[in-house]
């Protein structure tokens, strides 16, 4: 029979000062390899080097400090068009329009600033969400992967067995190498899919579209017949109501610095 | 003598008991399973790539169809992560009527789990006794937003409306007689929450129905016990949570350890298995039901002493109310730019999780400071748990796979995404 925890017995959620603490913890095990990224309150991220990552990952679920011994996610992103927006009119008339995206910054649109600091070897990066149950935190990292095709970082599945899948699912999508993976295969996408759907010049329509061909006899494959469009344009809008006070950084986090 | 080779085995997709599209790939040595490579993907939507096309807002129905077996608490990671990043605080009483219809999902998600194992392992009655009860939490979803499964009642900055006062009813036809009608009607005669008051009184002893045909049922634990053992060390270090990481004897529940909403002032205990097998799995989530009634009856009892607005009072997120835009202009405009275009959220990063009925269900949500997500990640508890299966199948026998996929509690909607 299941046997019952009295509820007071059980771990406080984390307070900023064990938050703190933990943050100092990761920072003396990884050294320059690790910075501190701007979070909302009451969370921990930090940013990677990626020759780094297997030794920190290690030392975080080892050390008694840190412990994380559950992986719970692995996500790839696609930095291509982080910050730009879908406006085409910005200079619809002679002294141009701004579409009311003036921001706080002086009426600099904060999207220019951010595309400047794109470059290739900055466009993919996989981010680790890690939980301790025996201390009852998280924290979440970013490693950016190696420049070039096919973006490359190495496999935790040794340190982590939960993670084979989901980097499985990160190759899949975007189309990035775990090195020493053991079995990296394509998961969700298609048997004999071709290109890596999530990446953000990947069309949403795709580029193939099945149907039953009555005169062959077999389902086929062909170019899509939709035509690619916008429904909603993406505007990037700085409200200031609503940009609450990311921790210890701007308030606008610039992934690509 | 000839050579004995292994031989492989296609489970699946369209397999009764594979849960949805699930294909397996079994190396079998007789009946023993070898390897077991389970091949998903069937049911993939990109949803996450679908909600990067469109304002925020206009996602939260397709966080209904992710575990479309527990619909109000994807949302509830979804909307949660967006309240973060705004930096918004919900009103309470519209926290407490998540807490109730994430509690109500629970039950909803076990019940169906509970009929369809019974159903995989042989126990056909069961599967119709967990449906009866499924239908009027079903009518409750259906009372507070319309629709029986796909809500998208949450919504940024609350739930979308407060809890009707009345309840839809059964209407006479030719099938059924006035006398029918009035018995069926008569739990429906008050307000929603009369409604769910009277299901909570019935439940603990539906569920005393099901362990009667299960708990102590021979077959039952000759198929459960001692089948897909997992220890709390493996089971943390695969990613596990849930039901499937308590089942294994770890302490360990969201709703406890990191509280969201009100589930800080709630009364309730979590219960852990001794095992790790199918069996406690199976106890550990048919006491998660009795628990579940608790905290339901927790909240009817607050919400109703304690009316009060259910959605924040802040136009730039939430849209006015139709009779201000009659006669107010500022709402009309407020309503038309989150109609045609959305707010936008500032640019950041936020992991929201809630303890869904299958294990940890997270959104991860990049936001540029446009009024679309950049990133969305739905971190789904199955697609862990599916990716342990061919550890926990390994040497047991096939008609075992069938117990394991049941206890791991598949449901395609997420795991394909």
């Amino acid at each position: 029979m299941s046997a019952f925890i009295d509820p007071v017995e059980t771990v406080s959620p984390p307070s900023l000062t064990r938050l703190e603490a933990l943050r100092l913890a990761v920072i003396e095990l990884g050294g320059a390899a690790v910075s501190a990224l701007p979070t909302v309150a009451g969370e921990v991220a930090f940013e990677l080097t990626a020759a780094a990552l297997i030794t920190v990952c290690q030392s975080l679920r080892d050390d008694p400090r840190c412990a994380f011994d559950t992986l719970i996610d692995i996500a790839g992103i696609d930095y291509l068009t982080y910050g730009t927006d879908e406006w085409s009119t910005h200079q619809a008339t002679a002294s141009g329009f701004g579409r009311g995206v003036v921001g706080r910054d002086g009426g600099l649109s904060t999207a220019d600033a951010k595309v400047d600091a794109l470059t290739a070897d900055r466009r993919f990066a996989v981010t680790y969400h890690l939980l301790s149950v025996r201390l009852n935190q998280r924290i979440r990292l970013r490693v950016y992967c190696s420049a070039g095709e096919p973006p490359m970082v190495d496999s935790i599945v040794d340190i982590w067995p939960g993670a084979n899948w989901f980097e499985r699912e990160a190759f899949d999508l975007f189309g990035i190498f775990f090195r020493g993976h053991p079995d990296l295969r394509r998961i969700l996408t298609d048997y004999g899919f071709i290109g890596h759907p999530f990446r953000k010049d990947f069309p949403l329509s795709g580029h193939v579209e099945v149907r039953y061909d009555a005169a062959k006899g077999r389902v086929i494959y062909e170019p899509v017949s939709i035509e690619p469009r916008i429904l909603v344009p993406k505007v990037i809008r700085d409200d200031v109501r609503y940009a609450p006070a990311l921790h210890g950084t701007p308030a606008v986090s610039k992934p690509n610095v | 003598m000839s050579e004995i080779r292994n031989f492989t085995l296609n489970f699946g997709p369209q397999h009764p008991a594979a849960h949805g599209v699930l294909r397996l790939i079994l190396e079998m040595d007789g009946e023993v399973v070898q390897k077991a490579d389970p091949h998903i993907g069937l049911l993939h939507r990109g949803t996450e790539k679908l909600a990067e096309s469109k304002p925020f807002n206009q996602s939260i129905g397709y966080m209904d169809r992710l575990d479309y077996v527990s619909m109000m608490c994807n949302e509830h990671a979804y909307v949660m992560s967006i309240e973060r990043l705004l930096g918004v605080a919900v009103p309470i009483r519209a926290q407490y009527i998540r807490v109730m219809f994430d509690e109500i999902t629970r039950i909803l998600n076990h019940l169906m789990w509970l009929g369809a194992h019974g159903i995989d392992i042989g126990a056909m009655t069961v599967f119709l006794y967990c449906f009866r009860e499924r239908e009027d939490l079903m009518d409750c979803y259906e009372a507070v937003s319309g629709a029986r499964m796909h809500a998208t009642y949450y919504r940024p900055g609350g739930v979308y409306r407060d809890l009707p006062t009345d309840m839809p009813k059964y209407q006479p036809s030719k099938f059924r007689t006035k006398k029918e009608i009035d018995r069926l009607n008569e739990a429906r005669s008050g307000s929603l929450l009369d409604f769910i008051q009277d299901f909570t009184d019935r439940f603990p002893r539906c569920v005393d129905e099901y362990e009667t045909l299960l708990t102590d049922n021979r077959i039952w634990k000759q198929r459960t016990v001692n089948i897909g053992i997992v220890t709390p060390e493996r089971a943390k270090a695969l990613s596990m949570t849930g039901p499937v990481l308590r089942g294994s004897g770890v302490l360990w529940d969201l709703r406890k350890h990191q509280p969201y909403e009100v589930y800080d002032q709630m009364d309730f205990d979590i219960p852990i298995g001794v095992n790790g097998d199918c069996y406690d799995r199976y106890l550990v989530r048919v006491e998660e039901m009795r628990q579940s009634n608790r905290i339901i009856r927790q909240c009817i009892e607050w919400l109703r002493k304690n009316p009060g607005p259910v959605m924040l009072d802040d136009h730039k997120i939430v849209p006015p109310r139709r009779v201000d835009m009659k006669g107010d202009m500022e709402s009309l405009i407020h309503h038309f730019k989150l109609m045609t275009e959305g707010y936008s959220v500032p640019a950041g990063e936020v992991y929201a999780a809630v303890e869904a009925p299958k294990g940890e269900f997270g959104v991860w949500l990049v936001s540029d400071g446009a009024n679309k997500p950049y990133r969305l990640k739905a971190r789904a508890p199955g697609f862990a748990h599916l990716a342990a299966m061919d550890e926990m199948v390994r040497g047991h026998m096939l008609a075992d796979v069938v117990a394991v996929i049941g206890t791991l509690d598949i449901v395609f909607g997420e795991i394909d995404r």
